[in-house]
């Protein structure tokens, strides 16, 4: 789907008019990141994090491919491959801390990227399905990145491969069974190491027919903007290129060099000193945390100290860690207000930066820390916040809050006028509320 | 239905989490956690720069040098360097042929080629240095049951690693009366040594470093105190940790800049295309 | 006028900044496309000894360099002699024996086992092996026969068998590499 007024490829050259009739592959990259692709004027920075965590992805594929080509998935000589490709192989020192930083680099992104969809109301009517697919990336990320961490078979990656698939352990009556299913005998070993790695290999590559998916949802409504109002006209968008791509190239440039700056020179800051203790299933590091983009669910699944009823604490924490997630999944249900943006909703803005803000640098920072008050303490105030904050708040607020008035048009919000906006309803809210009124949906 | 039910949801989970945080706020409110001796006179790293820091820094040759003789005469009794061959130690400044000799000097694992048993014989450059025990078993045997960890990664495997390394070497002392008075159960077990740059504050390795003059320098080499050994066998254990570390940050200083010169261009281009375009 | 030279300008910041993102590109291939080749570890300069003292004349055994095999042969008076009638000049490759061997050490012979066709091992280094019609070596997987001297006779190979840098350490021990 496009717009009406969106340009249409149309080849010069005999080759790209043949290659279009066979095999419209240039149409379909014109179409989706070229001049065929109108994208709201108005657009921040926060909507380079998209295409900044595409080029994550790419850098983790290519560099992983190089790692595996160094690498022996085997406990016996597995933390010497690593080292070996550090030492040894041509350029492997910057390959293997490309790698180790760009899955640190693929979160902040994802991070900010989620954390955007949230404040601007991304996951709402009609990108719903987008929203979903986007939770479904970060559950394939976070278990791509959890068995990466467990490859060069460290301290670190020894215990947190005990300490996560003891997760499961936890699930009443087929828990032990799955444990040892899961890792393919009573401990982490051979078995363990060998299938995390053929999934590690194979997951980010599920990962990018996902992402295809994700952005193949999003054109068909087209992406949201900071005002949250749809798109109404042409003058309301410019082409993605060369406007876009532009704003994506030079971004592009300023994260590799922040990322450049932490491979070159910062390169073990994100990582743990005991993963470079090899594995020693005989003895518990003093001090054992996931790595960092697992601190805020590590918090959550920690911050269960007493046992609720007949729900043993352990359970309950492995419920609340995957529960933080999966109430994401229904996000698009829970929030009713017709009105996308936080910018036009002055109650939930407030929940937003005083309540959801502060409780992620919480649960970062204790999830972090070792499990000694004060920090369980304050594990469980944000931890009882965050579900409050999306089970309750959320539904509640969108319920009785009284938006702000939108603008006419994303033009009207840029420009100051909209020639079409004595077309404006009654109420400015109402707008949002039937996307498919909006122009492109005629289309 | 869904805001009900989303609600229930919530509630289960805040009510539960309030639960935990009541319990364990009246414990902590009732029964303050017990002070333990390592958490109160552990200390953290010594402050102490190395030729190797900071964005255009480089290794001294010479120090690492003198801090290999270290190891070789001092620490490698004790401690394999699994990591590190023979051939690396080219990049220290030895030539081809001070390398060939000083791994002459080791014995490492080999086959009678007749018999097929297994023998030693001198090292050679491709060999890695030979560890000192066959196995942990003897390590632990060997060493009042305290495995000596291997060096090679050392600076990286520990907090702070090369200070740590420095400080925990000039760190042996006597154990504090003080310390002693507060937590009389605390006492240095006999075998161990109090240090209190480590974690638990007693280790099983003897001060390695005991007096100056204990590893010989040549002429043109700073006096062999207890403080410059230290400091040399750090610096050597950073280049075995990270013998890339001079091409990561020369490499790095060139894509920086690079990339700083390729992102302003970017930005002006992408400031001409929007020209004129309000957004 | 003042317009043109504005537009002129401005395009080139954009082809500058493309031809950046180009140079990046670039830059990014050349370690990915390095990695590949051999690590520092595999160039190592390594050496293989080799104690020959038990070989007898006519004899022969393999030897292991750069993870390759290596045939270390003591050549018979006859073989010597067989070898030498040959004109090197008619051959495929060639070489005479003593240009092959070291001076002084005419009998021993020492090449790599790898035929210099496609890379397989030739037969005649073993006890009881077949060695051909020019009974030194032959290639069972594409028919290539190797003299006393390891030259190329017959078959698809190319060049004689390659000698590999070596010295005599002493009478009794080859070092190789």
């Amino acid at each position: 789907m496009s717009f009406p007024w969106a340009n249409e490829y149309k080849p010069n050259h005999p080759f790209m008019q043949w290659m279009d009739e066979k095999l419209p592959i240039p149409r379909l990259v014109y179409n989706a990141v070229g001049a065929g692709y109108p994208v709201p004027r108005n657009l921040n920075y926060f909507w380079n994090f998209g295409f900044l965590a595409l080029i994550c992805l790419t850098i983790q594929i290519v560099t992983g491919i190089v790692m595996a080509m160094h690498y022996a998935a085997n406990t016996a000589v597995a933390f010497d491959t690593i080292e070996q490709t550090v030492r040894d192989v041509n350029w492997g020192w910057a390959m293997r801390y490309a790698h180790a930083n760009g899955a640190s680099a693929f979160f902040v992104v994802i991070y900010i990227h989620i954390f955007r969809g949230l404040y601007y109301g991304s996951y709402k009517a009609p990108r719903e399905m987008v929203w979903l697919l986007g939770v479904v990336i970060f559950l394939l990320m976070m278990a791509t990145a959890f068995m990466g961490y467990v490859l060069p078979w460290g301290q670190m990656s020894f215990w947190g491969a005990k300490v996560i698939t003891g997760l499961f352990g936890a699930i009443p009556f087929v828990g032990e069974p799955l444990q040892q299913w899961l890792l393919g005998g009573f401990a982490p070993d051979n078995a363990a190491l060998n299938r995390f790695f053929s999934l590690h290999y194979l997951l980010p590559f599920v990962i990018v027919g996902v992402v295809v998916l994700h952005i193949w949802a999003l054109h068909i409504p087209g992406s949201s903007n900071p005002t949250g109002v749809e798109v109404k006209s042409e003058s309301d968008t410019v082409p993605f290129y060369p406007y876009f791509i532009a704003k994506d190239g030079w971004a592009v440039g300023a994260f590799a060099l922040l990322f450049s700056i932490a491979v070159f020179y910062f390169p073990n800051a994100l990582g743990h000193p005991d993963n470079y203790i090899p594995a020693n299933p005989m003895s518990t590091p003093a001090h054992i945390v996931p790595e960092w983009y697992f601190w805020p669910f590590y918090a959550i699944l920690r911050a269960f100290t007493q046992d609720f009823f007949i729900i043993p604490a352990k359970l309950m924490g492995v419920l609340a860690m995957f529960g933080a997630i999966l109430v994401w999944f229904f996000l698009p249900w829970l929030d009713r207000s017709p009105v996308r943006s936080s910018n036009y909703r002055p109650a939930y803005k407030k929940f937003f930066w005083f309540g959801l803000i502060p409780t992620m640098a919480v649960l970062f920072y204790c999830g972090g820390a070792p499990a000694e008050e004060p920090y369980v303490m304050l594990s469980q105030l944000a931890a009882l916040y965050y579900f409050a904050h999306f089970l309750i708040v959320l539904p509640v607020v969108s319920a009785i809050e009284k938006p702000l008035p939108l603008p006419y048009s994303i033009t009207e919000s840029v420009l100051g006028h909209d020639e079409g906006s004595h077309l404006r309803p009654a109420h400015g809210a109402t707008e949002a509320v039937h996307p498919e009124t909006a122009p492109g949906h005629t289309a | 239905m869904a805001r009900i039910l989303s609600i229930l949801v919530g509630l289960f989970f805040t009510v539960a989490l309030a639960w935990s945080f009541g319990l364990g706020f009246y414990t902590w409110a009732t029964e303050p956690a017990a002070e333990t001796a390592e958490h109160e006179f552990h200390r953290h790293p010594k402050e102490v720069h190395f030729a190797s820091d900071g964005a255009f820094g480089k290794f001294d040759k010479q120090q690492l040098q003198r801090g290999f003789q270290v190891y070789k005469e001092v620490c490698s009794a004790c401690h394999s360097l699994s990591h590190v061959a023979f051939r690396d130690l080219e990049q220290l400044g030895y030539s081809e042929g001070q390398v060939k000799a000083i791994a002459a000097g080791f014995q490492v694992p080999g086959t009678d080629q007749t018999t097929g048993e297994a023998n030693s014989r001198p090292g050679m450059p491709t060999d890695y240095f030979p560890k000192p025990f066959a196995n942990d078993i003897a390590a632990r045997a060997a060493n009042n049951n305290a495995v000596p960890p291997d060096l090679s990664l050392m600076t990286k495997a520990r907090h702070d690693g090369p200070a740590y390394v420095y400080s925990l070497l000039t760190g042996y002392q006597a154990q504090p009366a003080e310390l002693l008075k507060k937590f009389p159960d605390a006492k240095t077990p006999s075998g161990l040594h109090y240090n209190p740059y480590f974690a638990n504050l007693n280790l099983a390795m003897a001060p390695p470093l005991t007096g100056e003059g204990q590893v010989e320098y040549g002429a043109g080499n700073p006096r062999p105190t207890v403080d410059q050994m230290a400091k040399d066998v750090s610096a050597f254990l950073i280049w075995t940790a990270e013998p890339k570390l001079e091409k990561r940050k020369q490499t790095g200083l060139a894509v920086c800049l690079f990339l700083l010169f390729a992102t302003v261009l970017g930005y002006m281009s992408y400031r001409n295309i929007w020209a004129g375009k309000k957004h | 006028m003042a317009e043109t030279e504005g537009v002129r300008r401005r395009d080139f910041i954009n082809i500058a900044a493309v031809s950046a993102a180009g140079v990046a590109g670039v830059g990014i291939v050349i370690p990915l496309i390095s990695q590949m080749s051999a690590s520092a570890d595999v160039l190592a300069a390594s050496s293989t000894e080799i104690d020959i003292s038990a070989i007898q004349p006519g004899q022969a055994i393999k030897a292991i360099f750069r993870k390759q095999p290596v045939f270390v042969r003591n050549l018979t008076p006859k073989e010597i002699e067989e070898a030498n009638a040959v004109d090197a000049s008619s051959l495929r490759d060639p070489q005479t024996l003593a240009e092959r061997t070291k001076e002084g050490k005419e009998n021993w012979l020492i090449t790599m086992g790898v035929c210099t066709h496609l890379g397989c091992v030739p037969l005649g280094a073993g006890e009881g092996e077949v060695k051909g019609e020019f009974g030194g070596y032959f290639c069972p997987c594409h028919g290539s026969s190797y003299d006393t001297a390891a030259r190329i006779r017959k078959g698809p190979a190319p060049s004689n068998l390659e000698v590999p840098e070596y010295e005599f350490s002493s009478d009794t021990v080859v070092k190789i590499g």
